[in-house]
């Protein structure tokens, strides 16, 4: 959001220095608008929206003409740019918000699998971006794969559950209190995979989980597509590294403070194991995408 | 519990202290029970539910089978990936077929299937049993809990299909040492293998080496899930010390069962070749293959380790050496997955939600227009043009038919050679019938019966062919007012297709 101000500073020959706002300049900032609606379109491919970026950028009185309409529309301008293009998102409640319900079916009625499904959309930007550094470095492209996804999640469960061995605790939930289970167990215990009659993805496994979540971000610009190794492979655009760093992650976030929980870390290293760890299972912190075997 | 997983430092267990005990001491050891009881339930389980099935299937014993397929998918159990479906199905069917030999390899393989999917547990969206069982809490309040586990499981292997594992659980079960330490059992098993056969004792010495191959295969799992964390993993391991002294004690490990196991091979071959009686022998052959499979998954191990070395390297380069970058932003492993999963599910979900809301990005609203609604009903379904475009009928040629015997007579002497398997004939019989039909069939014959003497072994293994006809020169002189020669014995030999069919899955 600051990032329009940072180009519009420098500004000295801005062409149009009339104040009074046409309907064709509403048009044009509402046009610009709509191509940030549509999340796949690539700048440097569509010559009038790139044109129209032009402006955005020299023209501050259009700037702020195209932010009141997005603001209007109920959407966010996280950045507006060459590589991102017209990056817009959804505000809480617009019209154009994703809700669960309409996501997956089953997550209405069964708080596991509504859990299974966020889970895999954290865990796919957490393996995307491991490091804050990943995060925060704009040329930065991460990359994701089904498996992998999967797979760093189980090996954060499975050390969650030695962790649990080790003090002795019994993890086993109460029978009259599902809500009360430790979430790690939910993924843990749900199959990674399964034959199916038509040889797709079983849909409730965590593989079609984590397959539904790349799927749909890819529909949002988000993923683009590299290859059909280890249940499909992933590349991050501009607007997926925007959405997690500027949206998702501090809402999250701030959500978990109000839980009461305080996450500490000094801000720079992501993930060390336990200084005097005397076992051979390292934290599946995801310091690098993961790769094949 | 609600402190983040990544940064509290916990005590290691050799150096921690004496822990609170969590009620009464002899109640975790009954809920250790509880739980290894439970993981022999599915089996039991198997039997009672046999009788619902459409169909007279209580002939069968469905526990044997189970336990049958455990031992097959934790043996096929391969470094990389796993058992395969079909494969485990195929070796299943001896078995079964053996416990009632009259039923159809349809029903035989039906049984195996349903087997198979019943220790998968297909029908539950987990896969997975769950038991439950109640312990006393540390407040003296009796709580119920459930207990979750897999017998068999799926796991994704290359180009999407998927392999079947067996669970610790199974594996624990099956061994039927619960709660052990895995390097020591395996030590435990091999020093108990060398002093069964100094003293002779091949029977059990077999018993042992397979309870050391579980183990074996067992711990190249568990180093199998070490390494796979690594290589994700550079900036959380301590290079300096950790992970060279894990390296170096694997290898050495390696090397000292490589060491080990080679006496024994050597030991056992030595009682193969001296042994006088036949079922020594078989033992000791098989005792002598058990051992080359333990050897070779160790070689296996000994290979990854090696080339975990550069990987670490490689990776180290091109993330320590680059340029260090400020940083800002949130952690995404470290302050949110780490302190979201040991939370309670009730309260990880308000975070994840948060997460998904703000984090899938916006899709536009589908509006539909009445009238583009009636266009899109009416619409005829595009034929979609799945055969490609259409061949050319291609001139074909008529060439003249030169063969030296028609189809018929090969006919003829396929139905003629078509001996069954416990009753060989000899070939001077065998001309004597062809010449009463066709005095051309003979010739045909005998140069079958002559092929058969060096028959197509190798070709029939690969085709899966269920029998193979074969002809042997006892010495006989042959008879005959048209061919001289040995009169070769012509008989049919039965192959075992289904264990051919799983030995070639497993060779390739």
């Amino acid at each position: 959001m600051s990032e329009h101000v940072e180009w519009s500073e420098p500004e000295a020959a801005a062409p149009s220095t009339s104040a009074a706002v046409t309907p064709a300049d509403a048009a044009d900032a509402a046009r610009l608008v709509a191509f940030g609606l549509q999340p796949k379109l690539q700048p440097a491919r569509d010559q009038e929206y790139t044109e129209l970026l032009r402006r955005y950028r020299e023209d501050p009185p259009f700037a702020r003409l195209a932010d009141a309409v997005a603001a209007g529309l109920g959407l966010v301008v996280l950045e507006v740019s060459p590589r991102a293009g017209m990056a817009v998102t959804a505000a809480e409640d617009s019209v154009f918000a994703v809700r669960m319900g309409d996501y997956a079916r089953r997550t209405s009625a069964d708080s596991g699998d509504r859990f299974l499904h966020g889970l895999a959309h954290l865990a796919v930007a957490a393996l995307a971006f491991p490091r804050p550094e990943d995060l925060a470095d704009d040329g930065y492209i991460g990359r994701v794969s089904v498996n992998g996804v999967d797979a760093f999640v189980r090996q954060a469960c499975r050390r969650l559950e030695e962790r649990a061995e080790e003090q002795g605790e019994n993890t086993d939930p109460a029978s009259d209190a599902p809500g009360l289970e430790a979430a790690w167990r939910i993924w843990a215990r749900r199959t990674a995979t399964g034959a199916t009659k038509d040889a797709r993805r079983l849909a409730g496994s965590t593989t079609g989980i984590v397959g539904k979540a790349v799927a749909f971000l890819t529909d949002s610009g988000f993923l683009q597509r590299t290859g059909d190794d280890n249940g499909g492979t992933y590349r991050t655009t501009a607007r997926y590294q925007l959405q997690v760093r500027d949206m998702a992650g501090s809402a999250a976030m701030a959500e978990l403070l109000e839980l009461g929980v305080v996450p500490v870390t000094d801000g720079t290293a992501t993930l060390l194991p336990p200084e005097e760890s005397d076992d051979l299972d390292l934290v599946a912190d995801a310091g690098l995408p993961f790769h094949s075997a | 519990m609600t402190s983040p997983a990544s940064t509290d430092s916990v005590p290691p267990q050799l150096s921690a202290g004496p822990r609170p005990a969590l009620g009464p001491a002899a109640d975790e050891g009954l809920a250790r029970r509880l739980r290894a009881l439970a993981c022999t339930a599915p089996l039991h389980d198997l039997d009672a539910r046999k009788a619902n099935l459409a169909g007279e299937y209580s002939v069968y014993g469905m526990a044997e089978v189970a336990l049958a397929a455990i031992d097959l998918v934790t043996l096929n159990m391969d470094f990389d990936t796993g058992a395969d479906h079909d494969q485990i199905v195929a070796r299943l069917i001896p078995r079964i077929a053996a416990q009632a030999p009259h039923r159809s390899v349809v029903e035989h393989e039906r049984v195996a299937r349903w087997v198979l999917e019943n220790l998968i547990n297909v029908g539950s969206v987990d896969r997975g049993f769950r038991a439950v069982y109640g312990t006393f809490a540390s407040d003296g309040t009796y709580v119920r809990r459930d207990y979750d586990f897999k017998l068999i499981e799926e796991v994704p292997g290359p180009g999407g299909t998927v392999y079947l594992r067996t669970t610790d659980e199974a594996v624990n079960v099956l061994v039927g040492a619960l709660d052990t330490d895995v390097t020591s059992a395996q030590i435990a098993a091999e020093v108990k293998l060398e002093v069964l056969i100094s003293r002779g004792r091949l029977a059990d010495a077999q018993l042992a080496a397979e309870q050391a191959r579980y183990r074996t295969v067992q711990y190249s799992e568990t180093l199998r899930r070490a390494l796979d964390a690594t290589r994700r993993n550079v900036r959380a391991v301590d290079w300096l010390q950790t992970v060279p002294d894990m390296i170096a004690e694997a290898l050495d490990h390696v090397a000292d069962r490589y060491r080990h196991e080679n006496a024994i091979l050597t030991n056992i071959r030595k009682a193969r070749d001296e042994s006088e009686d036949p079922e020594h022998k078989r033992r000791a052959a098989e005792l002598v293959d058990i051992v080359k499979d333990c050897i070779r998954r160790h070689t296996q191990l000994q290979s990854r380790l090696l080339e975990a070395g550069p990987l670490f390297r490689a990776e180290q380069d091109r993330q320590a050496f680059a340029t260090p970058m400020t940083t800002s932003g949130v952690d995404l492993y470290g302050h949110l997955v780490a302190p979201v999963l040991p939370l309670p599910v009730e309260r990880a979900v308000r975070v994840t939600d948060a997460f998904f809301g703000r984090g899938t990005g916006l899709r536009t609203p589908v509006s539909v227009r009445v009238g583009d609604l009636v266009d899109i009903l009416l619409t005829p379904p595009v034929e979609r043009e799945h055969l490609g475009a259409e061949m050319p009928e291609p001139d074909l040629i008529a060439t003249p038919d030169d063969s030296r015997f028609s189809e018929e007579q090969l006919a003829a002497a396929m139905e003629l050679l078509d001996l069954p398997a416990d009753a060989p004939r000899r070939l001077s019989g065998l001309l004597a019938q062809a010449r009463r039909s066709d005095p051309d069939l003979p010739y045909l014959v005998a140069l079958l019966a002559v092929h058969a003497a060096s028959p197509a072994v190798g070709t029939a293994y690969r085709q899966g062919e269920e029998k193979l006809l074969f002809a042997v020169d006892d010495g006989t002189e042959l008879d005959d007012p048209e061919f001289g020669g040995a009169d070769l014995i012509v008989g049919t030999a039965l192959l075992d297709a289904a264990g051919m069919a799983a030995d070639r899955t497993e060779a390739a």
